[in-house]
């Protein structure tokens, strides 16, 4: 296709091949960035917590008297072992993905408050119970799980460190803390000169908060074991899945008999995990919304401008019919042209795409858009200029050649 | 004459019913995506204590250690410790100010067979009340002399009053927490800033339900009330908030005038050296940010709002582009109409008239639209499961806002083409016929 005529028929059309080619481009530049933006949102929606999610029920029980947790914890697992279709349960200072983070401070070498910023990182700190780590279905990786001696005597110091003596390490922690090494029998150190030894690595246990630590930290988790303490305040329950909803009932009334001064509180960890991308949720089904609608009005936009140009170029492409041009020359003649003019959007779109996404994450928490959103938004937008045109397309291609000889 | 192209301008949009309806609806999807988001940032960035505006500011000073510190670049952390709160009331010259945490307080309801529940608390300094003006609905608040004595009284929230008493007078009743009656001295009448500006650093919680309790300070420490949060700058005894190295205190000061702004920086930056010297303090740093900095710097309006809007924003761009680019078309498209005008003696500001008034028409029916579809926006955003969701409301003044933005954008998008239209040559027009 000869591209010369085309380009001389768009100069004496500046200011609609000017719109035409501004809204190609904006469309191009909003769409990049929005789907790049619900990709993150998205990918952060399947996140590996690292534990065995089905069939989880947690129960939060607060206020009680802390230094009866000695007595009253063994007692009111015993009666939770009792409710029929409870496999296991235990209790745990926190939940992956629920947002309330116990942190420390953890590093390969001593430290103290001094040097703590260079020699250590922020770490998530889960301490489980007897029977949590088995309720919660955490992997294994290598080492071993606590013993029942690891959780003796193992409580929590006035200034939050565990008295435990070992700990259990994920391992994306693990290759952080130690490149290369296996982390078994290493030390870990904590902020007071308190150090552990590591027994066990995990498959990834996420933290409960994804970002709360910072940028790629999202399984800086360490678990202690803890004898019953003050600080537990989630028991974790497993059942089947479809029992999770009567085994909660049961166990919120057996809690409220033992403890009636407690205030008790259930939830699947289904719903825990639910709750914590929400705001994504949100996020993704706003971005869907706005990409969907823009690309509709962006093809309006060209089914308009295409009609109008057909309807006034009726004549002359009469006269070409006229002349011997085939339907498909006319056809191919008004694809070229939204081809050419969607090229000219794309290439605008794709630097003000990178220039936006350069801004944002800047200003923004938003990760840098992989550079294959370019060329995958511009196939995309070039995709859609040619279907939007194929109808006013079709239209001219039908002109007959006998219009030339009409005056009107 | 205007009548005359209210006349035109039907007809012809009557002609391309398909195009006028297309024009309308893209604008007002333009226009109401743009206001939905335009509406909640509004919302969510409002000055929470409108009374005391330009007169509410945040103290902060570093308690870190010199590692890691860059001078010029290392910014204080918002909360306070014990020592440094109590250090700054003490040797303030503010008109008023306040320390507070939050933190929360088991309440048991009166009647048999109800479960305790859990209140959201503030704990917090006599000057809690007066700083933030508060409003009440009965009684008033404690004074300095029953902060000092550590006397347990409390304020209460409406909400909670409510619940309790049924909204009934409860001043002179008590509430048992942590084992301990504490007296009703007043009772809030609803008020809960938005954004929640105090518990931004410490629950983190800027929206959504407000808190319940309002308890003064030491006294409720010494029944062993825990703060919600509790960051540590160095090792010890974690258990005793007065004495631990630990940052979980805000602080804030009502200053009038920009001479008391003055005096309080110095009084601040003198604090620190003298807190150096005596090397409790280490880093040099002090900041008074203002409401204003303050919610910027805390970055009160989620960032995927600010996403959210910018996104519509350019989505209404594309809108109006869109608009200008379907006018046009329509209106080249009668050039034989404007040639023909034109010889019959028709100005070309009648031409001009006559193509922006059809413009306007689509502006003001694409607003109308906009302005119902922001309503079905805003209603979607309150049935999201995020906690500014109650908040999101068309007040008047945004109304009247997208009104003139919608007529604006439908004119500015028909000022082109209207323009276009009335350069059109007629002689060349009316041969080509």
């Amino acid at each position: 296709m000869n591209i010369r005529p085309i380009l001389a028929s768009l100069r004496k059309h500046r200011l609609p091949v000017f719109l035409l080619v501004l809204e190609i481009a904006l469309a191009c530049a909003v769409l990049c960035n929005a789907v790049s933006m619900i990709a993150t949102r998205w990918s952060d929606l399947g996140v590996n917590s690292g534990i065995e999610e089905p069939g989880l029920s947690l129960v939060t029980v607060n206020g009680n008297d802390g230094d009866r947790a000695a007595a009253d914890i063994p007692r009111n697992l015993a009666a939770l072992h009792g409710i029929g279709g409870v496999r296991s349960a235990g209790m745990i200072t926190g939940v992956p993905l629920s947002n309330s983070m116990w942190v420390t401070a953890t590093g390969t070498t001593p430290f103290d408050s001094t040097d703590m910023r260079q020699k250590a990182s922020s770490t998530a700190v889960y301490i489980a119970g007897r029977g949590a780590l088995d309720t919660l279905g955490v992997r294994l990786v290598a080492g071993r799980l606590f013993r029942d001696e690891d959780y003796i005597g193992a409580g929590i110091r006035s200034d939050y460190q565990s008295q435990a003596s070992v700990v259990l390490i994920s391992q994306s922690f693990a290759q952080t803390l130690w490149p290369g090494q296996s982390a078994l029998g290493k030390t870990i150190y904590s902020l007071g000169h308190t150090h552990y030894t590591v027994v066990g690595v995990l498959a990834d246990l996420a933290a409960p908060s994804l970002s709360g630590l910072g940028p790629n930290t999202r399984y800086h988790t360490i678990v202690f074991p803890g004898a019953p303490n003050s600080e537990f305040d989630t028991y974790l329950i497993r059942s089947r899945p479809n029992e999770q909803a009567r085994v909660m009932r049961e166990a919120m009334a057996t809690l409220q008999r033992l403890q009636p001064q407690a205030v008790i509180s259930a939830k699947t960890y289904a719903k825990v995990r639910a709750g914590y991308f929400d705001d994504a949720r949100n996020m993704i089904a706003m971005l869907v919304l706005v990409a969907a609608i823009m690309l509709a009005v962006t093809a309006v936009g060209i089914i308009g401008l295409s009609s109008f140009w057909v309807s006034q170029r009726r004549r002359q492409i009469g006269v070409r019919r006229a002349l011997g041009a085939r339907a498909i020359d006319i056809l191919r003649y008004f694809q070229t042209e939204n081809l050419l003019l969607s090229c000219g959007g794309i290439v605008l779109g794709m630097a003000a795409a990178y220039g936006i996404n350069l801004w944002l994450t800047m200003h923004y928490d938003v990760p840098r858009m992989p550079w294959f959103y370019l060329p995958v938004g511009a196939i995309a937008l070039a995709l859609l200029g040619q279907l939007a045109v194929l109808g006013p397309a079709l239209r001219a291609s039908r002109v007959p050649p006998v219009v030339a000889t009409r005056s009107v | 004459m205007l009548k005359y192209y209210l006349q035109l301008a039907l007809l012809s949009l009557r002609q391309h019913r398909v195009l006028t309806a297309l024009m309308v609806l893209t604008l007002a999807v333009g226009i109401g995506a743009s206001m939905t988001t335009l509406t909640v940032m509004r919302v969510l960035s409002g000055d929470p204590v409108p009374s005391r505006q330009g007169q509410l500011f945040h103290p902060e000073v570093d308690p870190w250690p010199m590692d890691r510190y860059v001078a010029g670049q290392t910014q204080p952390p918002p909360n306070l410790s014990y020592a440094d709160a109590m250090g700054l009331m003490h040797a303030s010259r503010a008109t008023q100010q306040v320390t507070l945490t939050t933190s929360r307080a088991k309440l048991l309801p009166h009647a048999n067979g109800e479960h305790p529940f859990f209140a959201d608390t503030v704990m917090t300094t006599h000057g809690f009340f007066g700083t933030f003006d508060t409003p009440f609905e009965y009684g008033g608040g404690w004074s300095q002399a029953q902060d000092d004595s550590r006397e347990r009284v409390m304020v209460i929230a409406d909400a909670l009053n409510r619940k309790l008493f049924g909204g009934t007078n409860s001043v002179g009743k008590s509430l048992r927490v942590a084992g301990h009656d504490y007296r009703i001295v007043g009772v809030l009448a609803p008020w809960d800033p938005q954004p929640r500006f105090y518990d931004l650093t410490l629950r983190g919680r800027g929206y959504g339900a407000g808190d319940m309790l309002y308890m003064p300070l030491e006294a409720a420490l010494d029944d062993g009330l825990h703060s919600s949060t509790m960051n540590c700058y160095d090792s010890g005894d974690f258990s005793k908030p007065r004495v631990a190295p630990c940052m979980w205190l805000t602080l804030w000061v009502r200053l009038t005038s920009s001479a008391q702004q003055r005096d309080y920086r110095a009084m601040l930056h003198s604090y620190v050296k003298q807190q150096i010297a005596m090397g409790r303090l280490h880093r040099p740093d002090a900041r008074l940010m203002s409401m204003r900095q303050w919610l910027d710097d805390r970055q009160a309006v989620p960032d995927d709002v600010r996403v959210q809007t910018g996104m519509a924003l350019g989505f209404l761009l594309i809108c109006i582009v869109n608009t200008i680019g379907l006018l046009l078309a329509k209106c080249l498209r009668r050039s034989r109409e404007i040639g023909t005008r034109r010889a019959l003696g028709a100005s070309r500001a009648a031409i001009f008239a006559q193509f922006m008034v059809e413009s306007a028409i689509v502006g003001l029916s694409g607003g109308v639209l906009g302005l119902v579809l922001a309503e079905i926006g805003l209603w979607g955003v309150r049935h999201q499961p995020v906690s500014y969701a109650s908040l999101a409301h068309l007040d008047p003044l945004m109304f009247a806002f997208t009104f003139v933005v919608a007529v604006s954008a439908a004119l500015l998008a028909g000022l082109l083409p209207a323009w276009r239209a009335c350069v059109v040559a007629p002689a060349p027009q009316l041969k080509a016929g």
